[in-house]
């Protein structure tokens, strides 16, 4: 056992579970591992402020499936990233936040720069650790990288005291650990899922929902064989855009409070339906029981405790998703069941799906959402990884913005944490360096992070900031006007800021697109840029966000664009 | 519906603070609670009474298993279970004969009498929740000064 410090047994163990940079802002209590970055090979990728840092950890985790790392002080430096761990925590990302703590005998005392970050962050962690003591970091790390990973995945806060850092101890980093109480995987049971195959077969109108779970797993083949197989129409939650390719004939996009039509129509209809890694949230379902009465639940999920809490189910299968849904078309080779591509319901699908396509109204101006969003996908290679910040963009993003490779598109989705897209598409570069990575931004989001302008221009991370400028709250503006009798109160953000010019205050690129045309150039200037670009993009600010199925109401009533 | 559930837990610091804190963030009710370590120390036993419908208890079960710190959660049958409250009363007294019918609850109850004054006595007593309940309304007319109830500890009966 090689003696040594806290600070360098948690760097140490942190390059054994193969960290290659960490997201993070230095203080008076994280010194000691800040001096361990001179030391070690761990690239340190400074921010402006400690919630964006968490963001970067996340969007790095949630493409990378591997736990992104951010770093942050005791007291103001830990409550920072809370917002950051609790959007990883709603969305089931893998993530380590490291804070530094006041010495252990200062504990309690209300020590400057104190916070009970452990007592704080309770509730929106996975885990959490404080070591009293150095030798007790390795373990820690490891037990953490591991808890955030498996099953389903969240983040996981390391607690460090500043005297743990600093003093010496014989360090052992274990391989092997037990954590009694802590069992991340089930194996799917094989009778379940064959009860599930025959739910599907035996009914009129089966569909698919896959929500995020579906993506936390990769589980992009599994689902496309089990929906061509048996000719299932897909939907998805928001949270599961883009795990079946949105191109595809079967697709019918997320359904929810800003679903497309032809999603919500077929979910309304469906007598049977498969749900794959999906919590049935209020956004995704709407209010359930107004079609549940017919509607036969088939629930996947790795997390026991998410059967039964929101929908009752007629079949559940825990496990890893993936999983289950191999031993789902395993069961269909083996019977070589086939549904006939010519059924009624297919048909109607089919038909519903067109009727939407030619029907749906959109805004008749040349820079509407729903042109300026087919506009980008026209021009982003299928492999380029989206990000979204949260708001009436996000909901565009979601209608417009179609997914063709599965994997590629993801949002704060849970928490809906405005400011997260832009740091997130930062730690998705990180973890994507080959390809394209852009932030679909609304103006009031952008700036709530926009200051991570710095880190992409400082630390070379070019991502493209895709503004939909408005300049306005524009989903509370959105609800003003559809339920407070256009009393527009606090949205408005007066022009301000000019972000072609912060842009280039930050050394970054910024375009001003006011017409296709120039939307065209900006675009395929981004895409060839060195330098992180932002895009700006004034739209109409009375542009609403349609279909919209109000909260409380069924998704079969939306409100449609008149 | 009332239902007892025991948790067994790893004996570390800041484990009851997580225990409770999910009753409350999940919007569950904890009735009473009672937590003491086994005879093996490096685990402690909480023993939670709390009021649900099926679907509700079976989510807080579930939510506690999730918790990486429970090794073991149960919800105990009732009927296959010995569970047990203690309860500590203080009665006022108003008369000599208050002694004497007092003390014929206590007898009937299974108590104990402590701490007799001229004018309250204490009592011990331990009984199921229910009872101590039944007791409880006896006693009322007398006038109680205070009560204080240690939760429920429980276990399920061998080959039950």
């Amino acid at each position: 056992m090689e003696t040594m410090t806290g600070a360098k047994a948690l760097m140490t163990a942190m390059e054994k579970e193969g960290v290659k940079q960490v997201f993070g802002l230095p203080g008076g209590a994280n010194l000691p591992m800040y001096d361990e970055f001179a030391r070690c090979d761990i690239r340190h990728i400074l921010v402006r402020h400690e919630q964006s840092a968490a963001h970067m950890a996340d969007g790095f985790g949630r493409v990378s499936r591997k736990p992104g790392v951010c770093f942050a002080t005791s007291g103001p430096g830990a409550t920072n990233i809370l917002t950051g761990l609790a959007t990883a925590q709603a969305d089931s990302a893998p993530m380590i936040a490291v804070t530094g703590q006041v010495p252990v005998a200062m504990i309690g005392k209300d020590a400057f720069q104190e916070s009970d970050i452990i007592g704080m962050a309770n509730p929106v962690v996975k885990y959490s650790f404080q070591p009293r003591l150095p030798g007790e970091v390795p373990e820690a790390v490891r037990k953490g990288f591991y808890i955030a990973e498996t099953g389903r995945p969240g983040p996981v806060l390391l607690d460090i005291p500043k005297d743990v850092q600093q003093n010496e101890a014989p360090m052992d980093f274990p391989d092997e650990f037990t954590i009694q109480g802590y069992h991340p995987w089930n194996d799917p049971d094989v009778a379940s899922v064959q009860r599930a195959v025959d739910m599907l077969v035996n009914s009129e109108r089966p569909i698919i929902l896959a929500g995020g779970g579906t993506i936390i797993s990769s589980a992009f083949a599994e689902l496309q064989s089990v929906a061509e197989t048996l000719m299932l129409p897909v939907v998805t939650t928001f949270k599961g855009k883009g795990a079946f390719p949105e191109n595809h004939p079967l697709s019918l996009g997320p359904i929810g409070m800003h679903g497309h039509a032809e999603a919500n129509k077929m979910m309304a209809e469906a007598d049977c339906v498969l749900a794959i890694g999906t919590r049935f949230s209020d956004r995704s379902v709407g209010t359930f029981e107004a079609f549940e009465k017919r509607l036969k639940i088939i629930h996947m999920d790795v997390d026991p405790a998410e059967i039964g809490k929101n929908q009752t189910t007629n079949i559940a299968v825990v496990g890893d998703v993936r999983a289950s849904l191999r031993i789902m078309v395993k069961l269909l080779l083996q019977k070589s069941l086939k549904k006939s591509e010519d059924s009624v319901w297919i048909k109607h699908v089919r038909e519903t799906k067109e009727y939407w396509k030619e029907n749906l109204k959109i805004h008749p101006g040349e820079m509407g959402a729903a042109k300026i969003l087919r506009k980008l996908r026209e021009l982003l290679p299928k492999e380029s990884v989206v990000t979204t910040e949260v708001g009436q963009h996000q909901m565009w993003a979601s209608l417009f913005y179609d997914v063709i490779q599965p994997g590629t598109f993801f949002s704060s989705t849970g928490l809906g944490t405005m400011g997260w897209g832009f740091p997130a598409s930062i730690g998705a570069k990180v973890a994507r360096p080959d390809v394209p990575v852009v932030d679909i931004a609304g103006d009031g989001s952008f700036s709530m992070t926009e200051n991570s302008l710095a880190t992409a221009v400082l630390e070379d991370i070019p991502v493209i900031v895709f503004v939909l400028n408005n300049s306005t709250l524009g989903m509370v503006a959105q609800w003003q006007r559809t339920f407070y009798d256009r009393r527009m109160i606090g949205v408005d953000q007066g022009g301000c800021p000019d972000y072609v010019k912060l842009a280039e205050s930050y050394g970054a690129q910024g375009i001003r697109a006011q017409s296709m045309d120039e939307l065209d150039k900006a675009i395929k200037s981004a895409l060839s840029s060195d330098v992180a670009t932002v895009i700006d993009i004034p739209i109409d600010p009375e542009e609403d966000v349609l279909p919209f199925v109000a909260p409380g109401t069924s998704l079969s009533d939306m409100i449609l664009p008149s | 519906m009332w239902a007892i559930l025991s948790i067994l837990v790893e004996n570390k610091p800041g484990i009851l603070f997580k225990v409770t804190h999910l009753f409350r963030s999940r919007n569950f009710n904890i009735d009473s609670i009672s937590v003491g370590v086994t005879d093996d120390e490096n685990y402690s036993r909480m023993t939670i009474t709390t009021y649900g419908d099926d679907k509700q208890i079976i989510q807080i079960v579930k939510q506690l298993d999730k918790m990486i710190d429970t090794v073991e959660v149960k919800q105990l049958d009732e009927h296959k279970t010995l569970f047990r409250e203690l309860c500590i009363f203080n009665i006022k007294l108003s008369s000599a004969s208050d002694s004497m019918e007092v003390n014929k609850l206590v007898n009937a109850y299974g108590g104990k009498v402590h701490d007799v004054k001229k004018d309250s006595l204490m009592v011990e007593l331990t009984a199921t929740p229910a009872q101590i309940k039944a007791f409880e309304e006896l006693v009322k007319p007398f006038g109680i000064i205070d009560v204080a109830r240690t939760g429920v500890a429980a276990l399920q009966r061998s080959g039950a």
